[in-house]
């Protein structure tokens, strides 16, 4: 490709049909089974439900002002659909902690695990390798039977005497939380870990021969050297906590919802597809943002981490 | 290293990071435990037993769900490896050309959007079409499977052939390789790792998905995962414990060839 023009072009051109040619089955299977329909998503949200769940062929808007909204089935009055806000809150509000959280134990973890030596350090990123890729239903049933009434933690301290009846764990916010930690901490740590290893500590000794103290020096040039891996692991575990489905209604128990709990509703009993399909689109914006932000502050640095 | 060992020093971080390993294996251990007991509880161990496996081998539910899970994951994972690898080349070792920014952003696609909207756009388009055609076979969960497991498989593949240069193909040329030839017989070996790879994770990917499955599959077309969803719903046994325990093996087993493929790459 250095050649001068010519008849190269020709050449050139003929290569790149060819890799058009190369690219289209993946391009239409992700074009039918993933992206197109995302479009259909879109125009849904602008018609009338059903009676039956499916939609009408009708335009309108109410799904899109059920998002935030709701109607007063006495006089039309619309206010603020209170039940909505919250599961809009608690979503922001626990992916928002769930990422502080795994940052603040997968930090350690990480920088942990790229100062052992060459040899162990693989190990350990193995250890960190297997809960990421083994089943996340399996994942939370395991949080699910440790946290349970009549589970670990609650026969423990029952038997130590320290609490007379089961402490209720599952089924709150905290469960929620606590999952959604033990799931995605391994999105955070792996990310971490990679900008961690090329981490040039005559950096940090130069920091200490300046009579840095260790917390100035993570502080002032660890953390600022890792912001690549900060980002991309804060994006990692932000995205799919806001739309978590799994964990909530396993841990959540259907009575605290989120955010994918609420989507799901509106395709079964709530049969409101348009209200659902306008929740879907709304998290795919807030996702979008949450992306746009990590691509500013990575840029392509970041990009090898998908 | 014996001296970079006290700048590397952050007070509290190994403990923390041991912390964070235990509570990480922790349950996993309690769940694989208590697939062992004896008796019906969770919580106290009544003795050993393997009466549980067997319950879950005998479970028709079990095995039908097991199988298709199997089934719909080799199909996917076969189909996305082949497409993902076309793709690989077709996006690699070039000069940046029109729409190559394009199909990047297309294939990674998947990654982006939460799997619940995914989910919910397929359950809307799938439903017209099964409508349209009449057709509710497995080729539904198949089409959904195979599209996100494409970056997955895409991703290993693509960090191969970027460590590969065209000086070997080149060469095959000029000793009058047909083009398919020097594929064959150059290019695919040197892939075949990264290829290997992303059948891998694109195999443990499928078989692992619950969201897109829960709302793709009609009427009996159960995978393990939503099999176990259901059942969590339910009173739970050590049975539920026992699956849970057969599917982590078999998750390990494939992470485990596909950390030792990958590696020797390095």
């Amino acid at each position: 490709m250095t050649q001068p023009a010519g008849p190269i072009d020709a050449e050139q051109s003929r290569d790149i049909r060819k890799r058009w040619l190369l690219s289209l089955p993946a391009l239409l299977i992700i074009l039918v089974a993933a992206s197109g329909p995302l479009l259909i998503v879109l125009l849904y949200s602008f018609l009338t439900p059903g009676p039956y769940g499916d939609v009408a062929w009708r335009f309108s808007l109410e799904g899109w002002i059920g998002v935030v909204l709701e109607k007063d089935i006495f006089d039309d009055t619309l206010s603020l659909a209170d039940a909505h806000v919250s599961i809009f809150l608690r979503s922001a509000g626990l992916s928002l902690m769930t990422t502080v959280l795994t940052l603040l134990v997968g930090f350690p973890t990480a920088y942990f695990i790229a100062t052992r030596p060459e040899r162990s350090r693989e190990l350990w990123l193995f250890l960190i390798t297997i809960p990421f890729w083994t089943n996340l239903l399996i994942r939370t049933f395991a949080i699910l039977e440790i946290i349970r009434n009549e589970g670990l933690i609650n026969t423990l301290l029952i038997d130590l005497g320290l609490i007379g009846r089961p402490m209720q764990m599952l089924f709150t916010d905290g469960a929620i939380l606590v999952g959604m930690v033990y799931v995605y901490l391994p999105l955070m740590v792996l990310p971490l870990y990679a900008s961690m290893e090329k981490l040039d500590f005559r950096l940090v000794e130069a920091g200490y021969d300046l009579y840095a103290t260790p917390f100035r020096v993570l502080r002032r040039i660890i953390i600022p050297l890792v912001k690549p891996g900060i980002v991309a692991g804060s994006i990692l575990v932000f995205i799919p906590a806001l739309g978590a489905y799994v964990t909530p209604s396993i841990l959540g128990g259907g009575k605290n919802l989120m955010l994918g709990n609420l989507i799901e509703l509106q395709f079964g009993q709530g049969r409101n597809w348009p209200l659902g399909s306008a929740l879907s689109i709304t998290l795919m914006l807030i996702v979008m943002v949450a992306l746009l932000f990590y691509v500013r502050n990575a840029g392509s640095q970041g990009a090898r981490h998908g | 290293m014996a001296k970079a060992f006290s700048v590397q020093r952050q007070r509290g971080f190994t403990a923390i990071a041991i912390g964070c390993f235990f509570a990480l294996y922790l349950p996993i251990i309690v769940l694989v435990f208590y697939a062992f007991n004896a008796g019906e509880s969770l919580s106290s161990f009544d003795g050993f037993s393997l009466r549980w496996f067997a319950r879950a081998f005998e479970n028709q539910q079990v095995i039908d769900a097991s199988l298709r899970s199997l089934q719909i994951a080799a199909v996917a994972a076969t189909v996305a490896t082949i497409a993902a690898t076309m793709a690989a080349l077709a996006t690699t070792r070039t000069e940046p050309y029109r729409g190559l920014t394009l199909k990047y952003a297309f294939i990674n696609q998947p990654l982006m959007i939460p799997e619940i909207v995914t989910a919910v756009a397929l359950l809307i388009f799938f439903a017209r079409i099964k409508i349209w055609t009449g057709y509710s076979g497995l080729g539904y969960l198949i089409a959904a499977h195979t599209a996100f497991c494409i970056p997955f498989a895409y991703l290993p593949i693509r960090a191969r052939l970027e460590n590969m240069d065209l000086t070997l193909e080149k060469a095959a040329a000029d000793l009058y390789a047909t083009p398919w030839k020097a594929f064959r017989y150059v290019t695919l070996p040197l892939l075949w790792p990264g290829i290997l790879a992303g059948f891998m994770l694109a195999f443990v990917i499928s078989l692992d998905d619950v969201v897109i499955t829960q709302f793709v599959k009609s009427a009996g077309q159960d995978t393990l995962p939503t099999y176990m969803l259901g059942q969590i719903r339910r009173t739970i046994t050590p049975e539920m414990n026992a699956i849970s325990t057969v599917f982590l093996l078999l998750s390990i087993g494939v992470v485990t060839v596909f950390f030792f493929v990958n590696r020797k790459r390095v």
